[in-house]
C-alpha cells in the first residue's frame, strides 16, 4: 500500500519545470532506432478485426523475442476507415492497409526484420495504379492538414506519457506560468476560432461572457453527444486523443474560474467513455488534473456522464437538463447558458473539436492559427467523409478547401463509376448541395448561403442512385423520432412533414403538398423552441430548392427517377442478361421469381414485395429496377 | 415611474421607489414603462390599452413554459434594424426593447400553429375558438382526435402549487402524453385528489373521476389507437 | 405503450437480487443528478428496468416516481420490457441508409415478425435501430450482441442470425 502510494506520488508533477523534466525523460527513454508498429484501434478498424491483428502482433513479437527492438502500439483512429485495419510501421511510416491476422508473421519477417515491403498490403492509387509505400504519399492523406487529428496515429490513448512525449500539456504549462485569463481569451478571439459543434459561435466571445458572469460556481462542459448520423469525428478524437480535449477543458476552466467539468458522451460510444475515463485517471495520477494542478494552486476535476440515447441532448440546454438528472428538454435561452446554465450557474459548453483546438492556439499562437482558413472561418475542420465515396474516412482540412477537392481529390470520387449527385452537410439541420456548387469553399457562411450549414462536420456524398425525396424523408423521420415533443411547431410540424413526404414517396402526393411543406418550414423556423425544430425543415427546403424536378416526378408522374421509392418502382428481369443461376429465385421471400436452371427467370410483379433481395444478389445486372 | 402591483388586481404608479427598477419599451408603437423582472406577456397583460397576445400553455399561477409558441412576438434589441421571434411568455422586458405583437408574419405563424393544433384536437372548443378568430378552416392534414394539447399546465400545477408530482410528461415527440407513474396512481401517494390539474387545463382534457382522481387524456383515448386511425385514413386513396 | 409487467420468471430474479439492487442504489446515495447513470447501471445488470426496482430508486434517491418514469420513457437507452437473449441493432445512420440499411430492418421484420423495439415471442431476438455507430466505411452495419457485422445485405443477415439461438 505504501509502495503503491509512493509510486503514485513519484509520478505527480508538482510544477511546470517538473513536467518538462518528465517530458524530457520520456523522450530520452525513446530509442529512435526501435521500430514502432502503430495499429489503428478506432472503432471502425476494430469492427473490421483490428484487435485480432493486435493480438497476432503481440504473439509474434513474444515468439521471436523482439520486445527490445520492436514496440507495438494500439493507437487512435488513423482516419482512412475505408481501408482498415490499418498498420503503419514507424519510423519510415510504411503504410499497410486491410491487414489480417494472417499477414502479421510476414510483416514482422519481411518488413520489420528484413527491411522489405509486403507489396500486396500496400495501397494502390486507383488513378495511377501505382503502389504507394509511405503514409504521407497516400493521396487521401497528402491533401489533408492534420494539425489536430494527425496525433491520433502516434499516440496510445491509454498511455498519458505518449501524449506528454509529443508535447502534451505544454499549452497548460504556458497558461499556468503567467498567462492571465483575459490574455488567453484575447488570444482565442484573435485566432478567430468558431465553435465546431454546429453553431459556429465565436469561441472567444463565449469564453468572455462566461468569465464576466459573476458567480462562485461555474462549470465547463464538453459536448461529446455527437448525434448527426454519419458524423463520428468527435468520437474518434475522444477515443484516440482524449488528453487533447482535457487540456483544452483545463485551460477553459482556468480562464473562467471553474473547478468542475463534465464530459457528456453519447451512450453509443463505449470505447470513447473508456478511454476518457483512463485519461482522467492518469491525468489525476500525474498531477495534471485534480487538486493543485502542477503546483499552481488551481483545482479542477472532470466527471464523465453518458447520454441516454437522445439526439436532442446535443442541444446545450437539453444536455444540461440531462446532466441534472432530468429529461433532455431544451428551454428558452433568452438568458445565455454562459450566464445561467447547469444548475443555473454560468456554464462554458464547447464541442470536442473546439476543445482540441485550444492547446494548438495557445502553443502556436493566434497569428499562426488565423493564417489557416478563410476570412470568416479560421483553422482546420475535421470532417467525416462518408456515403457513396471511395475513400470513406475522417478528413482534416483547412477551411476554404473546395467541396470538389474534398470529394474528388481526397475522397477519391464516386465508386462503381456512378455520377455525383449531391453532398449533404450539417446533419439533420443541414442541406444537400448539388453539383453546380462543388467549387464552393468549405466555410461556415458559404455553406449557410447555399441553404446548408457546416454543422458538426458530417459530409455525406450521394450518387445518382439516390432519391432526394427519400433523403428528405429520411432526415424528417429521424427528427420525428428525436423531437422532445415539448413545443407544438416541432412535435406536430415535423410529424406532418413526415406524413406529407411519406405520401409523396408512395405516389399519393399533390402539388399543394409542396406549398404546405414550405408553410410548415416557416412555422418551424419562426416558432420552434430550439435549434432542432428551427432547422428541421432545412433538408426539405434544400432538396426542394435544388431537386424540385424529382419531387414533381413523384407527384405528377408517380415515378421515382432514382429507383428507390418502393411503391413507385417495379422490378423485372432482363432475359438477355439473365444467366439462369437461380440466385434470385432462392433469395426471393415470396416466390415471385420462377425459372429453370440456365434459363432466363421471370418475375411475377403480382407477388413481388419489392424488397430488393434479387437486385442485391444478381451478379449479372439482370435485375432491373425502375 | 413604474407600475407596481399591490395585490392581484391593483397597481399603483411609483416614482423611483427604492429597489424598483423600471424600463421603458415600445409595444406595437406604444411606449410603456413597467418594472423589470417580468416577461413581455405579463407586461402586456397588465398594461391597459395594449392589444392582447394569445397564450395557451400560460397561467398566472404557475411558471411559464413556452411550449405552445402561440404567444410568439417579434422583438428588436437594436432599435429596430433586426427583429427576431421570441416567446413573449418567457422573454424578459428590457430597456429600449421594441415589440411587435401583430405583424403579418406573426399572424401567419399563429395561424399555422393553430392549424397544427386543430389537426391534432379538432373537437376541442378552445382550439376551435382560436381557429375561428385567426381564420383557420379545415387543416390540410389528417385529423387526429386528441383533447390534450400538451401544454403541461397540469404537471406544473401539481408541482408548483401543490408541491406534489403525481403526474408528469412521459415519452417523447409525437408520443408524448401526460401520465401517472406507470399509468397507475396506486404506485405512489402523490395524488391527493385536489383537482388543480383539471382546474388549469385549458381544453378540458382532464376531468375528475368518481374516485377523486383525475382521468387523464391517455386513459380516454390511447395515442396508439389514434395513430392507427390516422394511418388508415392516410392510406386510403383520396 | 403496452406494459405487460407480470413476467413471473423475471419477478423471481428481481426478488432474489435485492442485495444487488440495494448496493447499486446505495452507491449513488443522495446524488439525484446521477439518476440517469444509476438507471444505466441497473439496466446493464438486469437487461431491462424492473418496475419494483424503479419504485425503490424513487424512494431511496428521493425523486418523485413520476420523474423517474419520465426519464425512463424519454431516453431510448432504457427499456421497461425484458430484452431477448440476443440484441440485434441495425444502424440507420445516413451513410448506412444510403447503402440500403432500412432493407435490413425490413428483413428482420419479415422473418421474425418484430418491429424495432420489439422482442420475439420466444425471447430469442430483440430488434433495435441506432442512428450512426460511426463505422460508415463498413456500412450497412448490424451489431449482434456487441459484435459488429459489416457490409451487410439481407442475405448475409439471414445467415448471421441463424447462428444465434
Amino acid at each position: 500500500m505504501v509502495e503503491q502510494v509512493r509510486k503514485l506520488l513519484e509520478k505527480r508533477v508538482e510544477s511546470v519545470a517538473e513536467l518538462e523534466k518528465l517530458r524530457q525523460s520520456i523522450v530520452d527513454k525513446k530509442d529512435s532506432s526501435r521500430t514502432c508498429i502503430s495499429v489503428c484501434g478506432g472503432t471502425a478498424c476494430r469492427a473490421a478485426g483490428s484487435e485480432a491483428v493486435v493480438d497476432a502482433f503481440i504473439d509474434e513479437i513474444e515468439k521471436r523475442e523482439l520486445q527490445v527492438q520492436v514496440e507495438m502500439k494500439e493507437t487512435g483512429c488513423h482516419g482512412f476507415c475505408e481501408r482498415g485495419p490499418l498498420v503503419v510501421i514507424e519510423p519510415k511510416k510504411i503504410f499497410y492497409q486491410q491487414v489480417k491476422p494472417e499477414d502479421v508473421t510476414e510483416i514482422i519477417a519481411e518488413t520489420v526484420l528484413g527491411g522489405k515491403v509486403v507489396e500486396r498490403l500496400l495501397y494502390v492509387d486507383p488513378v495511377t495504379s501505382q503502389k504507394i509505400t509511405y503514409e504521407p504519399d497516400v493521396p487521401f492523406y497528402k491533401r489533408q492538414t492534420r494539425t489536430i487529428f494527425g496525433a491520433n496515429g502516434e499516440i496510445d490513448p491509454t498511455n498519458i506519457e505518449d501524449y506528454i512525449a509529443s508535447g502534451g500539456y505544454s499549452a497548460l504549462s504556458k497558461v499556468l506560468t503567467g498567462m492571465k485569463p483575459q490574455q488567453i481569451i484575447d488570444e482565442i478571439k484573435k485566432s478567430g476560432l468558431r465553435g465546431r459543434g454546429g453553431g459556429g459561435f465565436p469561441t472567444g466571445r463565449k469564453w468572455q461572457s462566461c468569465r464576466d458572469a459573476k458567480a462562485d460556481i461555474k462549470y465547463v462542459i464538453c459536448n461529446a453527444d455527437e448525434g448527426d448520423p454519419g458524423a463520428y469525428q468527435d468520437r474518434s478524437l475522444l477515443e484516440g486523443n482524449p488528453h487533447s480535449v482535457l487540456e483544452g477543458m483545463i485551460i477553459g476552466a482556468y480562464v473562467i474560474g471553474s473547478h468542475h467539468g463534465y464530459i457528456y458522451v453519447r451512450n453509443e460510444y463505449p470505447l470513447a467513455v473508456r478511454h476518457a475515463r483512463i485519461a482522467i485517471e492518469q491525468a489525476m495520477d500525474y498531477g495534471l488534473l485534480g487538486e493543485n494542478i502542477m503546483g499552481s494552486g488551481f483545482d479542477f476535476t472532470v466527471t464523465i456522464n453518458k447520454g441516454g440515447g437522445a439526439f436532442v441532448c446535443g442541444e446545450s440546454s437539453a444536455l444540461m437538463a440531462s446532466l441534472e438528472g432530468k429529461i433532455g428538454e431544451p428551454k428558452a435561452k433568452y438568458v445565455h447558458m454562459s450566464e445561467k446554465g447547469l444548475w443555473d450557474s454560468p456554464s462554458l459548453l464547447n464541442n470536442v473539436k473546439t476543445w482540441a483546438n485550444i492547446s494548438l492556439i495557445i502553443n502556436k499562437g493566434a497569428d499562426w492559427y488565423s493564417k489557416i482558413g478563410t476570412a470568416g472561418s479560421k483553422g482546420t475542420m475535421i470532417f467525416s467523409l462518408v456515403g457513396n465515396i471511395n475513400n470513406t474516412g475522417l478528413v482534416e482540412v483547412p477551411m476554404g478547401i473546395t467541396l470538389r477537392e474534398m470529394i474528388f481529390d481526397i475522397g477519391g470520387g464516386i465508386p462503381n463509376g456512378k455520377k455525383f449527385k449531391a453532398v449533404q452537410t450539417g446533419g439533420p439541420s443541414g442541406g444537400c448541395i448539388p453539383e453546380q456548387f462543388l467549387d464552393t469553399p468549405v466555410d461556415f457562411d458559404e455553406l449557410t448561403k447555399l441553404g446548408s450549414m457546416m454543422g458538426s462536420g458530417g459530409m455525406i456524398v450521394m450518387d445518382e442512385d439516390t432519391c432526394m425525396v427519400d433523403v428528405a424523408k429520411y432526415f424528417v423521420e429521424f427528427l420525428k423520432g428525436e423531437s422532445c415533443g415539448k413545443c407544438t411547431p416541432c412535435r406536430e410540424g415535423i410529424n406532418r412533414m413526415s406524413e406529407i413526404l411519406s405520401g409523396i414517396t408512395r405516389g399519393k402526393g399533390k402539388r399543394e403538398d409542396l406549398d404546405t411543406l414550405e408553410d410548415l418550414a416557416g412555422i418551424l423556423s419562426a416558432g420552434a423552441l430550439c435549434a432542432l425544430g428551427q432547422t428541421a425543415a432545412n433538408p426539405v427546403l434544400s432538396t426542394l430548392r435544388y431537386f424540385r424536378d424529382e419531387y414533381l416526378a413523384h407527384i405528377d408522374e408517380k415515378k421515382c427517377p432514382a429507383g428507390i421509392c418502393r411503391e413507385l418502382i417495379q422490378y423485372s428481369i432482363d432475359p438477355e442478361k439473365c444467366q439462369g443461376c437461380l440466385r434470385c429465385l432462392r433469395a426471393c421471400p415470396t416466390g415471385a421469381i420462377t425459372g429453370e436452371k440456365r434459363e432466363a427467370h421471370t418475375l411475377n410483379r403480382g407477388l413481388c414485395i419489392k424488397c430488393g433481395a434479387c437486385y442485391d444478389v444478381c451478379k449479372f445486372n439482370a435485375v432491373i429496377r425502375q | 415611474m413604474a407600475k407596481v402591483w399591490i395585490d392581484g388586481e391593483t397597481t399603483i404608479d411609483v416614482e423611483d421607489a427604492d429597489g424598483v427598477n423600471s424600463v421603458s419599451l415600445t409595444v406595437d408603437d406604444k411606449e410603456i414603462i413597467v418594472s423589470t423582472g417580468q416577461t413581455i406577456l405579463e407586461a402586456v397583460q397588465r398594461v391597459d390599452g395594449i392589444g392582447n397576445i394569445p397564450a395557451l400553455c400560460n397561467h398566472p399561477a404557475v411558471k411559464p413554459y413556452g411550449a405552445c409558441r402561440i404567444c410568439t412576438v417579434e422583438v428588436s434589441e437594436d432599435g429596430g434594424s433586426k427583429f427576431k421571434f421570441v416567446a413573449s411568455c418567457l422573454y424578459p422586458v428590457k430597456q429600449g426593447l421594441i415589440v411587435r405583437t401583430n405583424t403579418d408574419k406573426i399572424k401567419k405563424l399563429r395561424k399555422g400553429i393553430i392549424e397544427l393544433m386543430l389537426a391534432r384536437c379538432p373537437n376541442v372548443k378552445r382550439i376551435q375558438e382560436l381557429a375561428e378568430e385567426y381564420g383557420v378552416d379545415k387543416p390540410r392534414f389528417v385529423l387526429g382526435d386528441q383533447d390534450c394539447i400538451l401544454c403541461g399546465l397540469c404537471v406544473r400545477a401539481c408541482q408548483e402549487i401543490m408541491g406534489k408530482s403525481a403526474i408528469s410528461l412521459v415519452n417523447r415527440g409525437i408520443y408524448r402524453e401526460v401520465a401517472a407513474p406507470f399509468y397507475a396512481y396506486e404506485l405512489t401517494e402523490e395524488c391527493i385528489g385536489c383537482g388543480d390539474c383539471a382546474f388549469v387545463c385549458p381544453t378540458g382534457a382532464i376531468e375528475m373521476g368518481d374516485d377523486g382522481r383525475p382521468i387523464l387524456p391517455r386513459v380516454k383515448i390511447p395515442y396508439a389507437e389514434i395513430e392507427a386511425l390516422m394511418k388508415k385514413e392516410a392510406a386510403t386513396p383520396s | 405503450m403496452d406494459l405487460t409487467l407480470d413476467f413471473p420468471k423475471v419477478k423471481a430474479i428481481v426478488e432474489s437480487s435485492t442485495e444487488k439492487v440495494d448496493s447499486l442504489i446505495d452507491s449513488y446515495a443522495g446524488n439525484k443528478e446521477q439518476l440517469i447513470s444509476l438507471l444505466q447501471d441497473i439496466q446493464a445488470e438486469f437487461n431491462y428496468l424492473p418496475q419494483d426496482v424503479l419504485v425503490k430508486v424513487s424512494q431511496k434517491l428521493d425523486i418523485p416516481l413520476s420523474q423517474v418514469f419520465s426519464v425512463v420513457t424519454f431516453f431510448r437507452a432504457f427499456t421497461l420490457k425484458p430484452r431477448g437473449r440476443h440484441l440485434v441493432t441495425v444502424c440507420l445512420g445516413t451513410a448506412c441508409h444510403v447503402k440500403g440499411g432500412s432493407r435490413l430492418v425490413e428483413k428482420v421484420e419479415r422473418d421474425y415478425g418484430i418491429k424495432p423495439g420489439d422482442t420475439t415471442e420466444d425471447m430469442r431476438f430483440t430488434l433495435e435501430t441506432v442512428n450512426c455507430l460511426g463505422c460508415c466505411a463498413l456500412g450497412p452495419v448490424v451489431v449482434v450482441d456487441g459484435k459488429y457485422e459489416s457490409k451487410m445485405n439481407p442475405d448475409k443477415l439471414d445467415r448471421v442470425l441463424r447462428g444465434y439461438k
